[in-house]
């Protein structure tokens, strides 16, 4: 028995949302009395590798086949696959990243398991049971799903859990395996980046603005704000519907859930759906100029006035905070 | 010609106050608006872009008990060619996936459109899984979808950006914001819908792999502290200091 970690890597790379989830799996291998191995694939540098041993890998297998060095969906999964069952795994742990997001169900399928998908804390097994946490109803409740079957497939939404040391040997292995032709049907044409903005499925800071700033002209003071601080920016529905800003960025019921430690919303009003979505943020700031919006409700800190004159001094006083720090 | 399948699911409207009855272990549904799952109505609005001017046809199948049947309708009334209907609760995302598959099985679908996740349980698992259960590419979470002849090209999300594939048919794909502007259906096709193909299918037994033990809403949160607009400064500092979140 073992518990299996993917560590998918970004441009050779591993995140700190892969650090959460080799955290993650570590916790679950010591409550099980286990062995931790992790799975990375592609082309990630051997000091890269042995730094998973921090996080408590026993074991890193590399997969450095020449034919898996881009995302491949259906072979990255098969390869995942045969490896928890060489390993004899019998929990398999996924950051729930958009590409966990299509590989763990895969995978679920491969092994006959069960799938958490969007985990939001660790496995409770107090009761010999096998109970995941993970939000239901798009933020507006949590769900604990119990996976019955024998092998148990975990994807751990980021920023939810967090990291921590725990060395271990974190032993390099080559693990080469072999691929089938079929798996690899979809090919990619092309990849696109916006490497200087902040991706906001991970961000721990998120900058949001909505109609209250009446129009896309006025999104320059958001993305300073969000510059300093290193968040992401984010929209509400109604912004990213007129086209103001890219889907992408559209923070809800019906766009995407975050789950940052500071969500600062600007000029929006905070409907039910729009909540949904920010609901897992550790502290809410709301700017707003109706006293009245329902978002103050769920807020932790507010500011009630014109996001016009409120924003450039929030964005003088953090430089200034920042000059003095 | 096309052949397109949309698989919906009938979830609680978005304005729904969400609250749990049983000991927490039921969604109540006393009064409750279902609709179809807003990202599988952008999936149909796709096929039946793709499908326009008879060059296809689009099925539209549901896992569920008689009550998705007005659900199923609207989806004939936006353009849907026929619809099905597997008659069982819709358990969890393999149970539904696994009902999927085995119609598929039957058919000869080049495309299999989801919406990238149900707004219910949020699970972005079904496409993958009827992907794997049929040994064909999925692709989770696409935002844009464009076919020619007999393959996809496809633009799925990443962190801070996106991959352009090429998938030959067939494939399964769960459609995200921007694949199409949900349809608004007409007059004459919510009076055709009412004589539209709607077949009802026994379901096959499937092994459970995942039970929904309980419910649990978010703790409330406490009253908001408010910093006057004219000290700003203020709130740097409680963020700083207090929240501990820069």
């Amino acid at each position: 028995m073992s518990v299996l970690v993917y560590a998918e890597n970004a441009d050779g790379k591993f995140k700190k949302s892969i650090f959460e989830a080799v955290s993650y799996a570590r916790a679950i291998a010591d409550a099980n009395n286990t062995s931790l191995v992790a799975i990375s694939i592609g082309n990630v540098g051997n000091d890269q590798l042995t730094a998973l041993g921090k996080y408590g890998a026993d074991k890193i297998l590399n997969v450095s086949n020449d034919k898996l060095k881009n995302f491949v969906n259906q072979a990255y999964a098969s390869v995942i696959a045969e490896a928890a069952k060489k390993e004899n795994a019998d929990v398999v742990v996924l950051s729930n990243s958009f590409s966990g997001r299509g590989l763990a169900p895969r995978i679920g399928v491969k092994l006959d398991a069960g799938v958490a998908d969007g985990a939001v804390s660790l496995p409770d097994q107090s009761s010999g049971k096998f109970l995941v946490k993970k939000t239901a109803f798009s933020g507006k409740a949590f769900a604990r799903v119990e996976l019955t079957s024998p092998i148990k497939v975990v994807a751990l939404t980021p920023n939810s859990y967090q990291v921590v040391e725990k060395a271990a040997a974190g032993t390099v292995e080559d693990f080469s395996v072999e691929t089938k032709e079929s798996d690899f049907k979809a090919m990619l044409k092309d990849i696109v980046k916006a490497t200087d903005k902040v991706s906001l499925p991970d961000a721990e800071i998120v900058v949001s603005g909505g109609r209250g700033l009446k129009g896309p002209e006025n999104w320059g003071m958001i993305e300073e704000l969000a510059s300093l601080l290193g968040a992401a920016t984010a929209c509400s529905k109604p912004v990213s519907d007129a086209g103001w800003r890219p889907h992408e960025e559209h923070v809800g019921q019906t766009g995407i859930a975050v789950s940052p430690n500071l969500y600062i919303a600007i000029g929006i009003s905070g409907a039910i759906q729009h909540i949904a979505g920010i609901s897992a943020s550790k502290v809410i700031v709301v700017i707003n100029k109706d006293a009245e919006a329902p978002f103050y409700k769920v807020a932790d800190y507010g500011i009630v006035g014109d996001a016009f004159e409120v924003v450039p001094k929030l964005i003088a006083a953090i430089k200034e905070y920042k000059a003095s720090a | 010609m096309m052949n397109i399948l949309v698989c919906i699911s009938n979830v609680p409207d978005t304005t729904t106050k969400i609250t749990f009855t049983n000991n927490n272990t039921q969604f109540n549904a006393a009064g409750v608006q279902f609709i179809i799952n807003p990202y599988d109505e952008i999936a149909l609005a796709r096929a039946i872009e793709l499908t326009d001017g008879g060059k296809g046809t689009v099925t539209v199948i549901n896992v569920g008990e008689a009550n998705t049947e007005p659900t199923i309708r609207k989806a004939l009334a936006i353009g849907a060619t026929d619809a099905v209907r597997v008659n069982a609760n819709p358990h969890d995302a393999y149970f539904v996936a696994k009902q999927v598959a085995e119609y598929a099985k039957t058919k000869n679908f080049d495309l299999i459109l989801t919406g990238r996740e149900s707004i219910d349980y949020n699970g972005s698992k079904v496409a993958a899984m009827i992907g794997e259960l049929l040994d064909i590419p999925s692709v989770s979470i696409i935002k844009k979808l464009d076919v020619d002849g007999s393959s996809a090209t496809v633009e799925r999300e990443i962190e801070g950006g996106k991959e352009v594939l090429t998938v030959p048919f067939p494939l399964v794909a769960g459609a995200a914001e921007g694949v199409a502007e949900p349809k608004i259906p007409n007059m004459r096709g919510i009076m055709s819908a009412r004589t539209k193909p709607l077949q009802v299918m026994e379901a096959v037994p499937v092994t459970t792999l995942e039970e929904v033990v309980d419910y649990e809403t978010p703790a409330p949160r406490g009253q908001v502290k408010l910093v006057p607009a004219d000290n700003v400064a203020k709130l740097v500092d409680l963020l700083h200091n207090e929240a501990k979140v820069i």
